[in-house]
Protein backbone atom coordinates (compact mmCIF):
# COMPACT_ATOMS: atom_id res chain seq x y z
CA UNK A 1 0.00 0.00 0.00
CA UNK A 2 2.39 2.45 1.41
CA UNK A 3 5.15 1.59 -1.69
CA UNK A 4 1.72 1.83 -4.31
CA UNK A 5 1.35 5.39 -2.47
CA UNK A 6 4.68 6.27 -3.11
CA UNK A 7 4.25 6.03 -7.00
CA UNK A 8 2.10 8.77 -6.95
CA UNK A 9 3.41 11.88 -7.99
CA UNK A 10 3.78 14.71 -5.12
CA UNK A 11 1.92 17.08 -8.04
CA UNK A 12 -0.99 14.64 -7.73
CA UNK A 13 -2.11 16.11 -4.04
CA UNK A 14 -0.86 19.69 -4.88
CA UNK A 15 -3.14 19.79 -7.53
CA UNK A 16 -6.19 17.25 -6.18
CA UNK A 17 -6.16 19.34 -2.59
CA UNK A 18 -6.06 22.71 -4.31
CA UNK A 19 -9.03 22.09 -7.27
CA UNK A 20 -11.21 20.62 -4.53
CA UNK A 21 -10.92 23.28 -2.27
CA UNK A 22 -11.54 25.81 -5.65
CA UNK A 23 -14.48 23.93 -6.61
CA UNK A 24 -15.99 23.39 -3.43
CA UNK A 25 -15.97 27.60 -3.26
CA UNK A 26 -17.57 27.42 -6.79
CA UNK A 27 -20.11 25.11 -5.75
CA UNK A 28 -21.25 26.97 -2.91
CA UNK A 29 -21.37 30.45 -4.55
CA UNK A 30 -23.09 28.25 -7.65
CA UNK A 31 -26.15 27.08 -5.43
CA UNK A 32 -26.27 30.54 -3.36
CA UNK A 33 -26.68 32.06 -6.45
CA UNK A 34 -29.52 30.08 -7.99
CA UNK A 35 -31.42 30.16 -4.76
CA UNK A 36 -31.81 34.26 -5.19
CA UNK A 37 -34.71 35.66 -7.25
CA UNK A 38 -33.52 36.54 -11.37
CA UNK A 39 -35.47 36.66 -14.33
CA UNK A 40 -35.33 34.09 -17.08
CA UNK A 41 -32.06 35.15 -18.64
CA UNK A 42 -30.57 35.54 -15.20
CA UNK A 43 -31.34 32.12 -14.47
CA UNK A 44 -30.23 30.67 -17.35
CA UNK A 45 -26.86 31.88 -17.42
CA UNK A 46 -26.31 30.79 -13.49
CA UNK A 47 -27.78 27.73 -14.42
CA UNK A 48 -25.08 27.36 -16.87
CA UNK A 49 -22.35 28.04 -14.67
CA UNK A 50 -23.34 25.29 -12.57
CA UNK A 51 -23.25 22.72 -14.88
CA UNK A 52 -19.81 24.15 -15.96
CA UNK A 53 -18.85 23.40 -12.36
CA UNK A 54 -20.51 20.42 -12.08
CA UNK A 55 -18.51 20.17 -15.99
CA UNK A 56 -15.22 20.81 -13.99
CA UNK A 57 -16.44 18.07 -10.64
CA UNK A 58 -16.31 15.29 -13.20
CA UNK A 59 -12.68 16.40 -14.51
CA UNK A 60 -11.45 16.01 -10.97
CA UNK A 61 -13.51 12.96 -10.03
CA UNK A 62 -11.79 11.50 -13.27
CA UNK A 63 -8.34 12.36 -12.14
CA UNK A 64 -9.34 11.02 -8.72
CA UNK A 65 -9.90 7.79 -10.30
CA UNK A 66 -7.25 7.98 -12.72
CA UNK A 67 -4.46 8.05 -10.07
CA UNK A 68 -5.87 5.88 -6.79
CA UNK A 69 -8.24 3.13 -8.86
CA UNK A 70 -5.68 2.62 -11.70
CA UNK A 71 -5.29 2.64 -15.43
CA UNK A 72 -8.56 -0.08 -15.66
CA UNK A 73 -10.77 2.02 -14.16
CA UNK A 74 -9.97 5.41 -16.01
CA UNK A 75 -10.55 2.94 -19.55
CA UNK A 76 -13.76 1.67 -18.19
CA UNK A 77 -14.51 5.41 -17.58
CA UNK A 78 -13.73 6.29 -21.04
CA UNK A 79 -15.93 3.13 -21.98
CA UNK A 80 -19.39 4.38 -21.16
CA UNK A 81 -18.44 7.96 -22.35
CA UNK A 82 -17.76 6.17 -25.79
CA UNK A 83 -20.68 3.91 -25.27
CA UNK A 84 -22.98 6.82 -24.41
CA UNK A 85 -21.76 8.95 -27.06
CA UNK A 86 -21.78 6.85 -30.02
CA UNK A 87 -25.33 5.80 -28.92
CA UNK A 88 -26.31 9.82 -29.14
CA UNK A 89 -24.29 9.39 -32.94
CA UNK A 90 -26.55 6.61 -34.04
CA UNK A 91 -29.93 7.85 -31.86
CA UNK A 92 -29.60 11.40 -35.17
CA UNK A 93 -28.58 8.97 -37.98
CA UNK A 94 -31.18 7.30 -40.58
CA UNK A 95 -30.33 3.55 -40.17
CA UNK A 96 -32.29 0.68 -42.16
CA UNK A 97 -32.47 -2.58 -40.72
CA UNK A 98 -29.42 -4.24 -42.60
CA UNK A 99 -27.58 -1.62 -40.37
CA UNK A 100 -28.37 -3.27 -37.07
CA UNK A 101 -26.33 -6.41 -37.02
CA UNK A 102 -22.28 -3.87 -37.85
CA UNK A 103 -24.27 -1.28 -35.25
CA UNK A 104 -24.62 -3.44 -32.57
CA UNK A 105 -20.90 -5.08 -33.66
CA UNK A 106 -19.96 -1.36 -33.00
CA UNK A 107 -21.28 -0.97 -29.27
CA UNK A 108 -20.66 -4.52 -28.25
CA UNK A 109 -17.71 -5.84 -30.07
CA UNK A 110 -15.57 -3.18 -31.67
CA UNK A 111 -15.79 -0.20 -28.64
CA UNK A 112 -14.91 -3.39 -26.22
CA UNK A 113 -12.11 -3.79 -28.13
CA UNK A 114 -10.58 -0.77 -28.87
CA UNK A 115 -10.78 -0.11 -24.92
CA UNK A 116 -9.29 -3.74 -24.18
CA UNK A 117 -6.14 -3.12 -26.87
CA UNK A 118 -5.34 0.02 -24.85
CA UNK A 119 -5.30 -2.04 -21.49
CA UNK A 120 -3.35 -4.66 -23.02
CA UNK A 121 -0.74 -1.84 -24.55
CA UNK A 122 -1.28 -3.03 -28.08
CA UNK A 123 -0.19 0.26 -29.27
CA UNK A 124 0.11 -1.11 -32.73
CA UNK A 125 -2.94 -2.65 -33.12
CA UNK A 126 -5.25 0.24 -31.42
CA UNK A 127 -4.32 2.60 -33.40
CA UNK A 128 -5.49 0.72 -36.52
CA UNK A 129 -8.38 -1.42 -35.22
CA UNK A 130 -10.92 0.73 -36.01
CA UNK A 131 -9.38 2.78 -39.13
CA UNK A 132 -8.68 -0.65 -40.84
CA UNK A 133 -10.40 -3.76 -39.62
CA UNK A 134 -14.04 -1.96 -38.43
CA UNK A 135 -13.77 0.28 -41.50
CA UNK A 136 -13.40 -2.63 -43.93
CA UNK A 137 -15.54 -5.08 -42.06
CA UNK A 138 -18.85 -3.30 -40.85
CA UNK A 139 -20.02 -2.45 -44.60
CA UNK A 140 -19.29 -5.38 -45.76
CA UNK A 141 -21.32 -6.85 -43.48
CA UNK A 142 -23.77 -4.71 -44.35
CA UNK A 143 -23.56 -5.26 -47.74
CA UNK A 144 -24.50 -8.88 -47.51
CA UNK A 145 -28.14 -7.56 -46.90
CA UNK A 146 -27.87 -5.83 -49.70
CA UNK A 147 -29.72 -3.34 -49.11
CA UNK A 148 -28.61 -0.61 -51.07
CA UNK A 149 -30.66 2.06 -50.76
CA UNK A 150 -27.95 5.42 -49.29
CA UNK A 151 -25.73 2.57 -48.91
CA UNK A 152 -22.40 4.71 -49.11
CA UNK A 153 -24.12 7.51 -47.10
CA UNK A 154 -25.44 5.09 -44.44
CA UNK A 155 -21.61 3.23 -44.18
CA UNK A 156 -20.09 6.06 -44.15
CA UNK A 157 -22.01 7.73 -41.80
CA UNK A 158 -21.43 4.72 -39.28
CA UNK A 159 -17.80 4.96 -39.70
CA UNK A 160 -17.39 8.68 -38.86
CA UNK A 161 -19.32 7.70 -35.54
CA UNK A 162 -16.85 5.24 -34.54
CA UNK A 163 -13.97 7.42 -35.54
CA UNK A 164 -14.84 10.01 -33.34
CA UNK A 165 -17.00 8.46 -30.59
CA UNK A 166 -14.94 5.49 -30.17
CA UNK A 167 -11.61 5.69 -32.01
CA UNK A 168 -11.02 9.88 -30.85
CA UNK A 169 -12.17 9.65 -27.41
CA UNK A 170 -9.92 6.59 -26.72
CA UNK A 171 -6.63 8.70 -27.35
CA UNK A 172 -7.51 10.55 -24.22
CA UNK A 173 -6.94 7.16 -21.81
CA UNK A 174 -4.21 5.65 -23.79
CA UNK A 175 -2.24 8.34 -22.85
CA UNK A 176 -1.89 6.02 -19.84
CA UNK A 177 0.31 3.44 -22.26
CA UNK A 178 2.81 5.57 -22.89
CA UNK A 179 5.90 4.93 -20.86
CA UNK A 180 7.37 8.31 -20.10
CA UNK A 181 10.53 9.12 -17.86
CA UNK A 182 8.47 10.04 -14.72
CA UNK A 183 6.71 6.50 -14.61
CA UNK A 184 2.30 5.89 -14.64
CA UNK A 185 2.03 8.83 -12.35
CA UNK A 186 3.37 11.20 -15.28
CA UNK A 187 1.13 9.81 -18.12
CA UNK A 188 -1.46 9.83 -15.77
CA UNK A 189 -0.60 13.97 -15.54
CA UNK A 190 -1.25 14.46 -19.07
CA UNK A 191 -4.62 13.12 -19.20
CA UNK A 192 -5.45 15.07 -16.60
CA UNK A 193 -3.28 18.47 -18.19
CA UNK A 194 -5.40 17.33 -21.78
CA UNK A 195 -8.96 18.15 -19.74
CA UNK A 196 -7.66 20.97 -18.26
CA UNK A 197 -6.38 22.82 -21.31
CA UNK A 198 -9.16 21.54 -23.07
CA UNK A 199 -11.91 22.45 -20.18
CA UNK A 200 -10.17 25.61 -19.48
CA UNK A 201 -9.96 26.57 -23.04
CA UNK A 202 -14.09 25.99 -23.76
CA UNK A 203 -14.73 28.29 -20.28
CA UNK A 204 -12.11 30.78 -21.14
CA UNK A 205 -13.64 31.19 -24.76
CA UNK A 206 -17.16 31.48 -23.02
CA UNK A 207 -15.94 34.15 -20.69
CA UNK A 208 -14.43 35.97 -23.16
CA UNK A 209 -17.04 35.45 -26.29
CA UNK A 210 -19.82 37.26 -23.50
CA UNK A 211 -17.67 40.15 -22.70
CA UNK A 212 -15.92 40.57 -26.26
CA UNK A 213 -17.74 38.60 -28.56
CA UNK A 214 -18.82 40.87 -31.69
CA UNK A 215 -17.53 38.85 -34.97
CA UNK A 216 -19.53 35.61 -35.35
CA UNK A 217 -16.92 33.33 -37.10
CA UNK A 218 -19.89 30.11 -38.01
CA UNK A 219 -23.23 32.22 -37.35
CA UNK A 220 -24.80 28.70 -39.43
CA UNK A 221 -22.58 26.05 -37.54
CA UNK A 222 -22.53 27.70 -33.93
CA UNK A 223 -23.46 30.50 -33.39
CA UNK A 224 -22.16 31.54 -29.72
CA UNK A 225 -18.35 31.10 -31.43
CA UNK A 226 -17.09 34.40 -32.01
CA UNK A 227 -13.69 35.41 -32.75
CA UNK A 228 -12.94 37.46 -30.17
CA UNK A 229 -14.16 34.72 -27.60
CA UNK A 230 -11.51 32.41 -29.67
CA UNK A 231 -8.81 34.57 -29.70
CA UNK A 232 -9.09 36.04 -26.23
CA UNK A 233 -10.31 32.41 -24.89
CA UNK A 234 -7.23 30.32 -26.89
CA UNK A 235 -4.51 32.51 -25.49
CA UNK A 236 -5.82 32.92 -21.55
CA UNK A 237 -5.91 28.75 -22.26
CA UNK A 238 -2.86 28.46 -24.31
CA UNK A 239 -1.08 30.44 -20.98
CA UNK A 240 -3.15 28.75 -18.19
CA UNK A 241 -1.69 25.37 -20.51
CA UNK A 242 2.37 27.15 -20.25
CA UNK A 243 1.88 27.63 -16.58
CA UNK A 244 1.04 23.97 -15.60
CA UNK A 245 4.76 22.92 -17.69
CA UNK A 246 5.90 21.10 -14.10
CA UNK A 247 3.02 18.35 -14.38
CA UNK A 248 4.41 17.38 -17.71
CA UNK A 249 7.80 16.59 -19.25
CA UNK A 250 7.34 19.61 -21.48
CA UNK A 251 9.44 23.03 -21.34
CA UNK A 252 7.44 25.52 -20.42
CA UNK A 253 7.64 27.38 -23.93
CA UNK A 254 6.89 23.66 -25.36
CA UNK A 255 4.00 23.22 -23.02
CA UNK A 256 2.68 26.85 -24.23
CA UNK A 257 2.72 25.45 -27.83
CA UNK A 258 1.44 22.22 -26.88
CA UNK A 259 -1.34 23.81 -25.29
CA UNK A 260 -2.14 25.96 -28.32
CA UNK A 261 -3.14 22.70 -30.25
CA UNK A 262 -5.36 21.48 -28.05
CA UNK A 263 -6.58 24.78 -27.99
CA UNK A 264 -7.18 24.96 -31.67
CA UNK A 265 -7.61 21.20 -32.09
CA UNK A 266 -10.54 21.72 -29.18
CA UNK A 267 -12.06 24.36 -31.33
CA UNK A 268 -12.10 22.75 -34.30
CA UNK A 269 -13.54 19.79 -32.58
CA UNK A 270 -16.71 21.54 -31.12
CA UNK A 271 -16.84 23.40 -34.76
CA UNK A 272 -17.01 20.11 -36.78
CA UNK A 273 -18.97 18.42 -34.93
CA UNK A 274 -21.88 21.26 -34.59
CA UNK A 275 -21.54 20.93 -38.27
CA UNK A 276 -22.08 17.04 -38.80
CA UNK A 277 -25.21 17.58 -35.38
CA UNK A 278 -27.11 19.95 -37.41
CA UNK A 279 -26.87 18.58 -41.10
CA UNK A 280 -28.60 15.33 -38.88
CA UNK A 281 -31.14 17.92 -38.07
CA UNK A 282 -30.37 18.75 -34.54
CA UNK A 283 -29.79 21.11 -32.21
CA UNK A 284 -28.32 19.07 -28.99
CA UNK A 285 -26.78 15.26 -29.16
CA UNK A 286 -28.83 14.25 -26.78
CA UNK A 287 -30.52 14.63 -23.52
CA UNK A 288 -28.61 12.94 -21.32
CA UNK A 289 -28.29 15.69 -18.57
CA UNK A 290 -31.53 17.93 -18.93
CA UNK A 291 -30.77 21.32 -20.15
CA UNK A 292 -27.38 20.13 -20.80
CA UNK A 293 -27.50 18.10 -24.03
CA UNK A 294 -25.53 14.80 -24.27
CA UNK A 295 -22.24 13.19 -24.01
CA UNK A 296 -20.97 14.12 -27.00
CA UNK A 297 -21.97 18.15 -26.55
CA UNK A 298 -19.50 17.61 -23.56
CA UNK A 299 -16.96 15.55 -25.15
CA UNK A 300 -16.79 17.25 -28.65
CA UNK A 301 -13.54 19.06 -27.81
CA UNK A 302 -12.17 16.25 -26.44
CA UNK A 303 -12.72 14.04 -29.38
CA UNK A 304 -10.69 16.38 -31.79
CA UNK A 305 -7.67 17.21 -29.00
CA UNK A 306 -7.08 13.70 -27.54
CA UNK A 307 -5.68 11.70 -31.08
CA UNK A 308 -2.98 14.68 -32.03
CA UNK A 309 -1.95 16.02 -28.42
CA UNK A 310 -1.82 11.84 -28.02
CA UNK A 311 0.57 11.62 -31.35
CA UNK A 312 2.82 14.97 -30.64
CA UNK A 313 3.76 13.59 -26.92
CA UNK A 314 4.41 10.29 -28.51
CA UNK A 315 6.49 12.06 -31.16
CA UNK A 316 8.59 14.12 -29.55
CA UNK A 317 8.88 12.86 -25.84
CA UNK A 318 8.78 9.30 -26.26
CA UNK B 1 -36.11 -3.15 -5.04
CA UNK B 2 -35.45 -6.25 -5.60
CA UNK B 3 -31.56 -6.97 -6.90
CA UNK B 4 -33.15 -8.68 -10.80
CA UNK B 5 -35.53 -5.48 -11.30
CA UNK B 6 -32.60 -3.42 -10.30
CA UNK B 7 -30.12 -5.01 -12.27
CA UNK B 8 -33.45 -4.67 -15.69
CA UNK B 9 -33.27 -1.10 -15.17
CA UNK B 10 -29.74 -0.61 -14.82
CA UNK B 11 -29.65 -2.72 -18.52
CA UNK B 12 -32.47 -1.05 -19.89
CA UNK B 13 -31.14 2.44 -19.30
CA UNK B 14 -27.95 1.65 -20.76
CA UNK B 15 -29.05 0.48 -24.02
CA UNK B 16 -32.05 3.14 -24.27
CA UNK B 17 -31.98 5.38 -21.78
CA UNK B 18 -35.57 5.49 -21.23
CA UNK B 19 -35.13 9.47 -20.09
CA UNK B 20 -38.43 10.95 -18.44
CA UNK B 21 -40.61 13.63 -19.60
CA UNK B 22 -43.06 14.75 -17.29
CA UNK B 23 -45.78 17.15 -19.78
CA UNK B 24 -48.87 18.06 -17.69
CA UNK B 25 -48.92 15.29 -15.04
CA UNK B 26 -46.06 14.51 -12.48
CA UNK B 27 -44.60 11.74 -11.11
CA UNK B 28 -47.50 10.92 -8.23
CA UNK B 29 -48.40 8.25 -5.92
CA UNK B 30 -51.82 8.06 -7.77
CA UNK B 31 -53.51 5.34 -8.88
CA UNK B 32 -52.92 5.35 -12.74
CA UNK B 33 -53.25 3.35 -16.23
CA UNK B 34 -50.24 4.59 -18.56
CA UNK B 35 -51.33 3.44 -21.61
CA UNK B 36 -48.58 3.96 -24.58
CA UNK B 37 -47.74 3.10 -28.28
CA UNK B 38 -46.73 -0.11 -28.53
CA UNK B 39 -43.48 -0.96 -31.01
CA UNK B 40 -41.09 -3.13 -28.90
CA UNK B 41 -40.34 -5.68 -26.64
CA UNK B 42 -38.56 -3.54 -24.50
CA UNK B 43 -41.63 -0.78 -24.26
CA UNK B 44 -42.77 -1.94 -21.01
CA UNK B 45 -39.82 -2.25 -19.14
CA UNK B 46 -38.59 0.97 -20.32
CA UNK B 47 -41.48 3.32 -19.07
CA UNK B 48 -41.38 1.20 -16.11
CA UNK B 49 -37.41 2.03 -15.72
CA UNK B 50 -38.84 5.41 -16.58
CA UNK B 51 -41.07 5.70 -13.37
CA UNK B 52 -39.17 6.68 -9.94
CA UNK B 53 -38.14 4.20 -7.99
CA UNK B 54 -41.38 4.35 -5.60
CA UNK B 55 -43.94 4.05 -8.07
CA UNK B 56 -42.50 0.69 -9.45
CA UNK B 57 -43.48 -0.66 -6.56
CA UNK B 58 -46.86 -0.15 -7.04
CA UNK B 59 -47.41 -0.19 -11.01
CA UNK B 60 -47.85 -3.32 -12.64
CA UNK B 61 -47.08 -3.88 -17.04
CA UNK B 62 -49.64 -5.90 -18.60
CA UNK B 63 -47.65 -8.41 -20.50
CA UNK B 64 -48.97 -11.23 -22.81
CA UNK B 65 -49.18 -14.69 -21.79
CA UNK B 66 -47.76 -15.98 -25.11
CA UNK B 67 -44.88 -14.16 -24.97
CA UNK B 68 -43.93 -13.20 -21.87
CA UNK B 69 -45.68 -16.33 -19.88
CA UNK B 70 -42.52 -19.05 -20.59
CA UNK B 71 -39.38 -19.34 -19.25
CA UNK B 72 -36.93 -16.71 -18.89
CA UNK B 73 -39.36 -13.84 -19.76
CA UNK B 74 -42.11 -15.24 -17.50
CA UNK B 75 -39.30 -14.36 -14.91
CA UNK B 76 -38.70 -11.59 -15.32
CA UNK B 77 -42.38 -10.73 -16.07
CA UNK B 78 -43.68 -11.93 -12.97
CA UNK B 79 -40.91 -11.73 -10.25
CA UNK B 80 -38.78 -8.71 -11.60
CA UNK B 81 -41.74 -6.55 -12.75
CA UNK B 82 -44.58 -8.03 -11.49
CA UNK B 83 -46.93 -8.00 -13.85
CA UNK B 84 -49.87 -8.94 -14.92
CA UNK B 85 -50.07 -11.59 -17.64
CA UNK B 86 -53.02 -11.31 -20.24
CA UNK B 87 -54.77 -14.15 -22.50
CA UNK B 88 -54.61 -12.68 -25.93
CA UNK B 89 -56.02 -15.88 -27.62
CA UNK B 90 -59.66 -16.20 -26.70
CA UNK B 91 -59.67 -20.12 -26.13
CA UNK B 92 -62.94 -19.71 -23.92
CA UNK B 93 -65.36 -17.28 -24.37
CA UNK B 94 -66.38 -17.65 -20.73
CA UNK B 95 -62.74 -16.33 -20.12
CA UNK B 96 -62.86 -12.13 -19.86
CA UNK B 97 -59.46 -11.31 -20.96
CA UNK B 98 -59.47 -7.99 -18.83
CA UNK B 99 -60.00 -9.72 -15.42
CA UNK B 100 -56.93 -10.18 -14.29
CA UNK B 101 -56.69 -6.49 -14.64
CA UNK B 102 -59.99 -5.49 -12.66
CA UNK B 103 -57.97 -7.74 -10.00
CA UNK B 104 -55.33 -5.47 -10.05
CA UNK B 105 -56.86 -2.38 -10.39
CA UNK B 106 -59.63 -3.22 -7.45
CA UNK B 107 -55.94 -3.97 -5.38
CA UNK B 108 -54.82 -0.45 -6.08
CA UNK B 109 -52.23 -1.02 -8.11
CA UNK B 110 -51.22 1.14 -11.34
CA UNK B 111 -51.20 -0.50 -15.00
CA UNK B 112 -49.01 -0.27 -17.57
CA UNK B 113 -51.02 -0.99 -20.95
CA UNK B 114 -50.60 -0.85 -24.74
CA UNK B 115 -54.23 -0.35 -26.40
CA UNK B 116 -53.31 -1.32 -29.77
CA UNK B 117 -52.77 -4.51 -28.16
CA UNK B 118 -49.94 -5.67 -30.87
CA UNK B 119 -46.74 -3.83 -31.36
CA UNK B 120 -46.70 -2.11 -34.56
CA UNK B 121 -44.21 -0.55 -37.33
CA UNK B 122 -44.14 2.76 -37.00
CA UNK B 123 -44.21 6.18 -35.17
CA UNK B 124 -47.57 6.59 -35.04
CA UNK B 125 -50.02 3.83 -33.55
CA UNK B 126 -52.44 1.88 -34.58
CA UNK B 127 -56.39 2.29 -33.32
CA UNK B 128 -57.19 1.19 -30.67
CA UNK B 129 -58.97 -1.69 -28.77
CA UNK B 130 -61.59 -1.16 -26.60
CA UNK B 131 -60.37 -2.59 -23.31
CA UNK B 132 -59.00 0.29 -22.19
CA UNK B 133 -62.89 1.81 -22.73
CA UNK B 134 -64.36 -0.47 -20.43
CA UNK B 135 -61.51 0.16 -18.07
CA UNK B 136 -61.95 3.92 -18.00
CA UNK B 137 -65.67 3.58 -17.85
CA UNK B 138 -65.48 0.76 -14.39
CA UNK B 139 -62.86 2.56 -12.56
CA UNK B 140 -63.65 6.16 -12.77
CA UNK B 141 -61.25 7.06 -10.46
CA UNK B 142 -58.10 5.90 -11.77
CA UNK B 143 -56.16 8.64 -13.65
CA UNK B 144 -55.74 7.46 -17.47
CA UNK B 145 -52.14 8.89 -17.98
CA UNK B 146 -51.35 9.09 -21.92
CA UNK B 147 -47.51 8.26 -22.60
CA UNK B 148 -45.51 8.33 -25.77
CA UNK B 149 -42.37 6.41 -26.33
CA UNK B 150 -39.67 7.69 -29.30
CA UNK B 151 -37.51 5.67 -30.66
CA UNK B 152 -38.23 2.02 -29.67
CA UNK B 153 -39.44 1.25 -32.91
CA UNK B 154 -36.00 1.83 -34.64
CA UNK B 155 -33.95 0.01 -31.91
CA UNK B 156 -36.01 -2.55 -31.60
CA UNK B 157 -38.28 -2.99 -33.77
CA UNK B 158 -40.47 -6.02 -34.46
CA UNK B 159 -39.23 -8.92 -36.17
CA UNK B 160 -35.54 -8.39 -34.89
CA UNK B 161 -33.86 -10.45 -32.24
CA UNK B 162 -31.54 -7.89 -30.09
CA UNK B 163 -32.22 -4.27 -29.99
CA UNK B 164 -29.31 -1.76 -31.23
CA UNK B 165 -28.53 0.87 -28.63
CA UNK B 166 -30.49 4.60 -29.09
CA UNK B 167 -31.56 7.13 -27.15
CA UNK B 168 -35.42 7.00 -25.72
CA UNK B 169 -37.27 9.20 -24.26
CA UNK B 170 -40.91 8.69 -22.23
CA UNK B 171 -43.16 11.08 -22.35
CA UNK B 172 -45.89 11.50 -19.72
CA UNK B 173 -48.63 13.41 -20.56
CA UNK B 174 -51.81 15.19 -18.81
CA UNK B 175 -54.64 13.40 -17.51
CA UNK B 176 -56.96 12.27 -19.77
CA UNK B 177 -60.80 13.40 -18.98
CA UNK B 178 -63.26 10.53 -18.39
CA UNK B 179 -65.24 8.78 -21.52
CA UNK B 180 -68.60 11.42 -22.01
CA UNK B 181 -68.65 10.07 -25.60
CA UNK B 182 -69.45 7.07 -27.54
CA UNK B 183 -66.70 4.41 -27.55
CA UNK B 184 -65.45 4.87 -30.50
CA UNK B 185 -65.08 8.34 -29.90
CA UNK B 186 -63.20 8.25 -26.82
CA UNK B 187 -60.38 5.84 -28.16
CA UNK B 188 -59.63 8.15 -31.03
CA UNK B 189 -59.12 10.83 -28.56
CA UNK B 190 -57.24 8.65 -26.59
CA UNK B 191 -54.93 7.99 -29.21
CA UNK B 192 -55.06 11.08 -30.13
CA UNK B 193 -53.40 12.29 -26.50
CA UNK B 194 -50.59 9.55 -27.50
CA UNK B 195 -49.83 10.96 -30.64
CA UNK B 196 -49.91 14.42 -29.67
CA UNK B 197 -47.09 13.99 -26.98
CA UNK B 198 -45.05 12.29 -30.62
CA UNK B 199 -44.11 16.32 -31.18
CA UNK B 200 -43.65 17.83 -27.56
CA UNK B 201 -40.31 17.36 -25.96
CA UNK B 202 -38.70 15.18 -28.09
CA UNK B 203 -35.52 13.62 -28.35
CA UNK B 204 -33.11 16.08 -30.19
Amino acid sequence: MSAWLQTIPREFFWLFGSLVALLGIASTVGAWLRRRPADEKTAASRANLVARINAWWVMVAILAVAFLAGSTMTLVLFGLASFFALREFVTLTPSSPGDRLPLSLSFFLVLPLQYLLIGMHRYGLFVIFIPVYAFLLLPSIAAMRSDIEDFLSRSAKAQWGLMVTVYSLSHAPALLLLELPGGPGASALLLFYLLLVVQMSDVMQYVFGKLFGRTKIAPVVSPSKTVEGFIGGGIAATLIGAAMWWITPFTPLASGAIAAVIVLMGFLGGLTLSAVKRSLGAKDWGVMIEGHGGMLDRTDSICFAAPIFFHVVRFFYI
Amino acid sequence: MRPSSALLVGIVKLLVGAYARWIGSTPAATQRIYFANHTSHIDTLAIWSALPRSLRRMTRPVAALDYWGKGLRRYIATRALGAVLIDRSKQDPNVDPLEPLRVALRDGDSLIIFPEGTRGAGATPAPFRQGIYKLASEFPAVELIPVYLDNLHRSFPKGAHFPVPMVCTVRFGAPLARPAESRDEFLARAREAVIALSSQGASP
